[in-house]
Parts: structure tokens; C-alpha cells; sequence
């Protein structure tokens, strides 16, 4: 089985089986990044293109590292360096780029349907690496490897999410995944950044977090935002943290063997304690495992198999 | 030319067509004599011999009074890569309009007597005849109100900061005070800037799900409330313009029933589209206000069904095909409409909303009566502005071929049916 797409734009259009097998291709990916010599050939001669619009140190790397333990060449551009500051405008810098002859384009951008817009126009396969507020795929497909490979499964488990949804593109491809991977999503926050229409993608909402927490198998925290305190969403830091950050005492009421996860970068002492952050290994697990499902997305999608990962 | 010319000057006979002229009840089989550009009289058919003028057969066909748009935005002084007054007129033409009101934000604004002058100037030459709007305040800053009395003499017969909310509710106050010295309607852009923030599309589960900052329909409803309150305070006359919320409407009609001295209007695509057009990131969805529900649109038939939404209109905003490609969030908003109006507006009668004298009524009779210009009838005696329908063509909407300079419709290739065969201006077709 291979995926059927040429573009990996988001997790909503996705299937359980595509999620599946993306999850169970990382998994034999994984154990490269633990050898020595770090590096399969599955890739060799692919040209891969980090194309960021927005700063970023995790992701770039992450697909950075993916694509160069699979033997491709990969060439990262960011705003600052490119024709952007010229005023090119986003399709041509990309038919520029393809004009080059690359494989595979990796977008991250801060307007919401750039990748698709690209994919759409061009050959080269284009993955997501987060849009604006829609879609951050690999980001939630690490996550839900990480889960699987913590607790067994996805099934059946309650996942709580908790923090700015509105701004959110973790939490809605999240969302939508694990929903479709038979977990129960829970999502937390202040009114002010919960968005309309949760509910009709299944999640249910809560304002109050240690109700959010009750019982969950996985606490997933979001980065606040700071500057969102000036557009009225939340009084003050001490309050947010005081409502919605995750401490010691907060956790006890999730499931004992609960993860703690954050997609990074944290902001200590507001959405989580140093104390939580501290004594969960799962979010550093989560970053090693970005690799991984990195290297699967880019390798199915430029027509691998699973058989032959 | 010279035999252009010649035919221009001919008399005209329409004959045999099916006369809808709302303003004088009319809704019959008539003949139609033009002469000099006026319509010289009307009579049963066959009772008005030809005696050399050029006859128009319309039998099979409506004739109404030219239809008007009194919400267009021409970009002419300054953008004039999206549209002139020469090719939107070319365009209101096409789709079977004679008269458009043209939105002052241009570049300059329309915000005083030479950018008037300088609009009318070139509507000389044009297609259609132009009604300029002038601003409400100085470059529409909503700081300190323009000149009205310059606007008024210098033509325009409305004011307004279109694409702008008047922020400011004591300066709105007084651009309503101050304009009823003139009787000069004064056309609001209803919207919280605040609540508005940055959004881009309706604020909903579809823009939950695409990611992009919403607009509630609160923003709308808000300033039209407050704007009620202010005609109300001011006894100015407030004509709300694109009208889109159900709130809006139910607030319109609440007003109306005071006795309070507004008006209001609507687009096609506020009645023929939801939010749900946006999804694939389709910058040609993208408008403000922008796309509601299924709800809001139901409330809008109903607004214009019951009289609560006085007006369609087409806020005609022609964009360059570079500036709408790309980034949602980057695209500016608005469409073209003026091409589709008249095709979208009889879906409303097809659908049982509107009657068709009523549907015309608010595309001639009604947007004159609320401007106050002699237009928007075919009394005899009154300009030969005429537009001739047929009811039953069914078209294919294919942007490539309107007469405006831009192609930003949702619509395009859309089944219509009904289309303007032929739109006299003065006598001239």
C-alpha cells in the first residue's frame, strides 16, 4: 500500500488506513535515526525544498534531517533570504524553485491554504508543514505516533487538548486524526479561544480544565501566545496559568499512566510547569519521532510502500 | 461613424414587447416610440405607425425601464488597471444597466468637487450614465466631513464611505444632520472595525475548519443598529448598503416599521451564495461583508420578498487577476457582478421570492426613487433609457468574455437564464 495523494496538505481528506500506514512506515524509519550511520537510500537523487514563510527551528530541521537520512538533497529557503522581500509573489517563487527540478516542496506559511493553493499549481509534491491556523499534519501525525507507540493503541483513548484552539493548527489536525483513529477528543480554553464548530468535527468543549483532565490518557498542551493578551483574549498571564496551565496538582486527576505532550516551543510557567515539563519524557519523545514520521510521509509520498520502507 | 451616427439619430419603434415599468404599474403588451432620445409615447400594439423610425421587434420579449445599480465601484481616477468608467460602463451595458452610482473610493477619493467633475467628465463618453457617490468624510477617514455642498452641486446625489465603516458614531451623526439640507441620501458601510479585526471570511464552522479569521455577523448587525439609531436622532435619510445578515434585515424591518427613514440593499451573491464557496481557499468568495449561511439567506429572501430590502445592487468591485490569485488572506475583497445580476436576480423569480415586476422594481424604480433621479420609468416624456429581456435565454456566465477589464465572479460558469438582449441609453442602443 502506498498513498494515493500527491500532497500531504492536511489530516481531514486523510483516511484511518492512510494514517495507519503512515504510522506503521515511521515505525521502521525510526530505528535509522538510532544507528550509526544515520542514513538509507531510499531518496537518493530527490531534490527536497524547505519553503518557510514563518520561523521555525523544530519543523525545518525535522524535514531537514527526514529528507538527508533518506539520501535526498534538501535546500532550505527562508523569507529572509529569498525574492520574497522583493515582492515576488508566492506561485512564482515556487515555479521558480520547480523550475530547478525538485521532487518535493515543504511549505510552512502563515496564510492558511498556501500549500494547497500550491499544490494545486504545481508538480512537485508539496507537504504541509503547518499553514496559518488550518493544518499542521506531521505535526499530528508524531503526535499520534507517539501516543500509539506510548499507550498501545488510539483507540478508545480520551486525548484532552487544552489552550489557544482558535489559533491552533496542531489542535484542528489533531483533531480531526485522532477522531478518526477512534479516540475521544476533549478540547480546553478560554471562551475567547475556543472557535465555533468544534463540535461538529466531534470534539467536546470544556472551559473548565480539571473536568477536561479527568480521567484523560493523553494532555496535550498548546503554546499561548502572548501577544493574543492585547487582542482581549485573556486578562493576564497569571490568570491563564492559574485557569488553564498544567501543573502537578492538575494532572493527578488525568489517567495515571496520562502523557504529557506540547508540540514546542514551551512557555514555562504558563501553559505548563517546569515541574510537568520536567518529568515527562514524552515531549522531547515527541520531537525524535518528527523524524521519523517525517521520513515515512516523504517517502510514501514520492511512491515508496511500506513493504519497502 | 458617420453611419453609426445616423442610425443614433433615428427615430425608434419597439414593438410588441411585454412593458414591466413598475414606477407607472404597467404590465402589458405595449408599443414603445422613442424620439430624440425620450420616450415620445406608448400605445397598444400596432397602434403607433413607424413613419420611418428603426423598429425593434420585441415580441416573445420584456421591456422595463434601464436598469440601475446604485452600488458599483468603477476605480476610476486611480486604479484604472482593474476598470474605467469606460469599460465598467461597457460592462453595466452588457448586463442590461443604463445608470450605476460609482463608490468614492477612488485615488484620489471622491471627496470633493474636482474628482466629481473629473468623474463626470469622463462618463461623457461613456457606455451608461454615471451618478457619482461622494465621501462622507475627508479621504473617508471618518474624521471630518466632506464638503457636501460642493459634492451636492457638483452632482452626487449620495454620500458615502463605502468600504469603510464611519467609525466615529458623532461624526456619522452629523454627516446625517448636515444632509438634510441638501436631502442628500447618505449610503452606510455597516461594519465594527473592531469586531471585524482582521477577519476574512464569515466567522463560522467553515472558517473554524479553513483555519482563516472569521468576521461575525455581529460586526454588521452592530453598526446597522447604530446607524438606525442615528437616522432616527438625525431624521436624515440612511440607505444601508450589501446588506447581509439576518440580524441586519430584522433590524431593517423593525426600523421601517417606526416610521424611521431608511432604506436598504443586497447583492446577488449575498442571496445565491453561502460561506461554503469559500472552501478551497477561493478568493473569489472573498468579499465584505463577506458570505453567511443558509439562514442569512433565507432571511434575506425574505427581507426582499416583504419590502424590508428596498434595492439589489451588484457592489461591482473588479479586481486585477494577479491580486486575487495567491494567498486568501492576501486577496482583496470583492467581485465583479454587474454581468450576473440581472441573471442571479431572475433566480429569484423562478424560485417564487420575487414576482418579476417586483424583481424589476427594485433593479429600476426603486434605487431611483431612493437616489431621487428622474429615472427608472418609461414615462413618456422621461429619458429613453430601456432594457430589453429575454426571459427565456439560458447562458452559460464565461468570464472571459464580460466587457469588464476584470474577471473576479464566483459565478463563472453558472447556468443562467434571462439576459438583457439589448440596452438602450438616451435613444441610443
Amino acid at each position: 500500500m502506498s498513498l494515493s495523494t500527491k500532497d500531504l496538505l492536511g489530516i481531514k481528506s486523510m483516511t484511518a488506513d492512510e494514517i495507519k500506514l503512515i504510522l506503521d512506515t515511521a515505525l521502521t524509519f525510526k530505528d535509522v535515526s538510532e544507528r550509526d550511520i544515520k542514513k538509507v537510500p531510499a531518496l537518493r537523487g530527490k531534490t527536497v525544498i524547505n519553503l518557510f514563510y514563518e520561523a521555525s527551528t523544530r519543523t525545518r530541521t525535522s524535514f531537514e534531517l527526514a529528507g538527508k537520512r533518506l539520501s535526498a538533497d534538501v535546500i532550505n529557503i527562508s523569507t529572509s533570504t529569498s525574492s520574497v522581500v522583493k515582492g515576488e509573489t508566492l506561485l512564482d517563487t515556487a515555479r521558480n524553485i520547480e523550475a530547478m527540478k525538485c521532487d518535493m516542496i515543504i511549505v510552512r506559511h502563515s496564510c492558511s491554504g498556501a500549500p494547497e493553493y500550491l499544490s494545486k499549481r504545481l508538480k512537485s509534491s508539496v507537504i504541509n508543514a503547518g499553514d496559518g491556523f488550518h493544518e499542521h499534519p506531521t505535526q499530528a501525525l508524531l503526535d499520534m505516533f507517539t501516543i500509539r507507540e506510548k499507550l498501545g493503541k488510539l483507540e478508545g483513548l480520551t486525548v484532552a487538548i487544552v489552550g489557544d484552539i482558535m489559533h491552533s493548527r496542531v489542535a484542528r489536525s489533531n483533531i480531526y486524526g485522532l477522531i478518526a483513529m477512534g479516540a475521544k477528543v476533549r478540547v480546553c480554553g478560554p471562551p475567547t479561544m475556543i472557535p465555533p464548530g468544534l463540535e461538529c468535527m466531534g470534539a467536546q468543549v470544556y472551559y473548565d480544565m480539571d473536568k477536561a483532565v479527568e480521567g484523560a490518557d493523553v494532555v496535550m498542551m498548546l503554546r499561548l501566545q502572548l501577544e493574543r493578551q492585547a487582542a482581549g483574549l485573556f486578562p493576564g498571564v497569571r490568570e491563564y496559568a492559574r485557569l488553564f496551565g498544567l501543573n502537578q496538582q492538575r494532572l493527578s486527576g488525568a489517567a495515571k499512566h496520562a502523557l504529557v505532550m506540547h508540540p514546542g516551543p514551551m512557555n514555562r510557567g504558563v501553559e505548563i510547569s517546569s515541574e510537568v515539563a520536567d518529568n515527562t519524557p514524552v515531549i522531547l519523545e515527541q520531537v525524535t519521532n518528527g523524524v521519523a514520521v517525517r521520513m515515512a510521509v516523504m517517502f510514501l509520498l514520492s511512491g515508496g510502500t511500506k513493504a519497502e520502507a | 461613424m458617420h453611419h453609426e451616427s445616423c442610425i443614433m439619430n433615428l427615430d425608434m419603434l419597439i414593438k410588441n414587447g411585454h412593458i414591466i415599468d413598475p414606477a407607472n404599474k404597467v404590465d402589458e403588451k405595449l408599443d414603445i416610440l422613442v424620439s430624440e432620445g425620450k420616450i415620445s409615447r406608448l400605445g397598444k400594439p400596432g397602434s403607433i405607425p413607424a413613419n420611418g423610425a428603426h423598429v425593434i421587434d420585441a415580441a416573445g420579449k420584456l421591456v422595463v425601464p434601464g436598469l440601475i445599480d446604485m452600488h458599483v465601484h468603477l476605480r476610476e481616477p486611480g486604479f484604472e488597471y482593474k476598470e474605467t468608467i469606460s469599460t465598467g460602463t461597457a460592462a453595466a451595458k452588457a448586463g442590461g444597466f443604463t445608470s450605476v452610482c460609482c463608490m468614492p473610493n477612488t485615488n484620489p477619493i471622491n471627496d470633493n468637487r474636482s474628482v466629481t467633475e473629473f468623474i463626470l467628465s469622463q462618463a461623457r463618453f461613456a457606455a451608461a450614465r454615471v451618478y457619482p457617490i461622494g465621501a462622507i468624510t475627508k479621504g473617508s477617514k471618518g474624521e471630518e466631513l466632506a464638503e457636501m455642498a460642493e459634492l451636492h452641486s457638483a452632482g452626487c446625489r449620495a454620500i458615502s464611505d463605502d468600504g469603510k465603516p464611519v467609525a466615529n458614531a458623532a461624526i456619522m451623526r452629523r454627516a446625517l444632520e448636515y444632509s438634510k439640507i441638501f436631502d442628500m441620501l447618505v449610503i452606510s458601510h455597516c461594519e465594527d472595525s473592531a469586531l471585524a479585526a482582521k477577519g476574512v471570511m464569515n466567522e463560522g464552522i467553515v472558517s473554524t475548519e479553513l483555519g482563516l479569521r472569521g468576521i461575525p455577523r455581529a460586526a454588521e448587525d452592530v453598526m446597522t443598529s447604530r446607524d438606525i439609531s442615528l437616522a432616527e436622532l438625525s431624521g436624515g435619510r440612511l440607505h444601508i448598503a450589501h446588506v447581509s445578515t439576518a440580524g441586519a434585515v430584522r433590524m431593517i424591518r423593525d426600523a421601517k416599521s417606526r416610521g424611521v427613514k431608511v432604506t436598504a440593499e443586497t447583492c446577488p451573491h449575498y442571496f445565491s451564495l453561502t460561506e461554503e464557496a469559500v472552501r478551497g481557499y477561493n478568493t473569489m468568495a472573498k468579499m465584505n461583508p463577506p458570505l453567511r449561511t443558509s439562514d442569512d439567506v433565507v432571511a434575506l429572501k425574505e427581507g426582499l420578498k416583504d419590502g424590508t430590502i428596498d434595492v439589489i445592487v451588484t457592489d461591482h468591485a473588479p479586481h486585477a487577476a494577479d491580486e486575487k490569485a495567491g494567498e486568501f488572506d492576501y486577496a482583496p475583497f470583492g467581485i465583479v457582478g454587474i454581468e450576473t445580476s440581472l441573471g442571479l436576480t431572475l433566480k429569484l423569480v423562478d424560485e417564487g421570492v420575487l414576482s418579476i415586476a417586483e424583481a424589476i422594481r427594485k433593479l429600476t424604480a426603486q434605487p431611483a426613487a431612493i437616489l431621487k433621479i428622474d429615472k427608472g420609468t418609461l414615462s413618456a416624456g422621461s429619458d429613453a433609457d430601456i432594457t430589453i429581456i429575454d426571459l427565456s435565454e439560458e447562458w452559460v456566465v464565461d468570464s472571459s468574455c464580460f466587457k469588464s477589464k476584470s474577471k473576479n465572479t464566483p459565478f463563472n460558469g453558472w447556468k443562467l437564464k434571462g439576459r438583457a438582449v439589448q440596452t438602450i441609453v438616451g435613444g441610443k442602443s
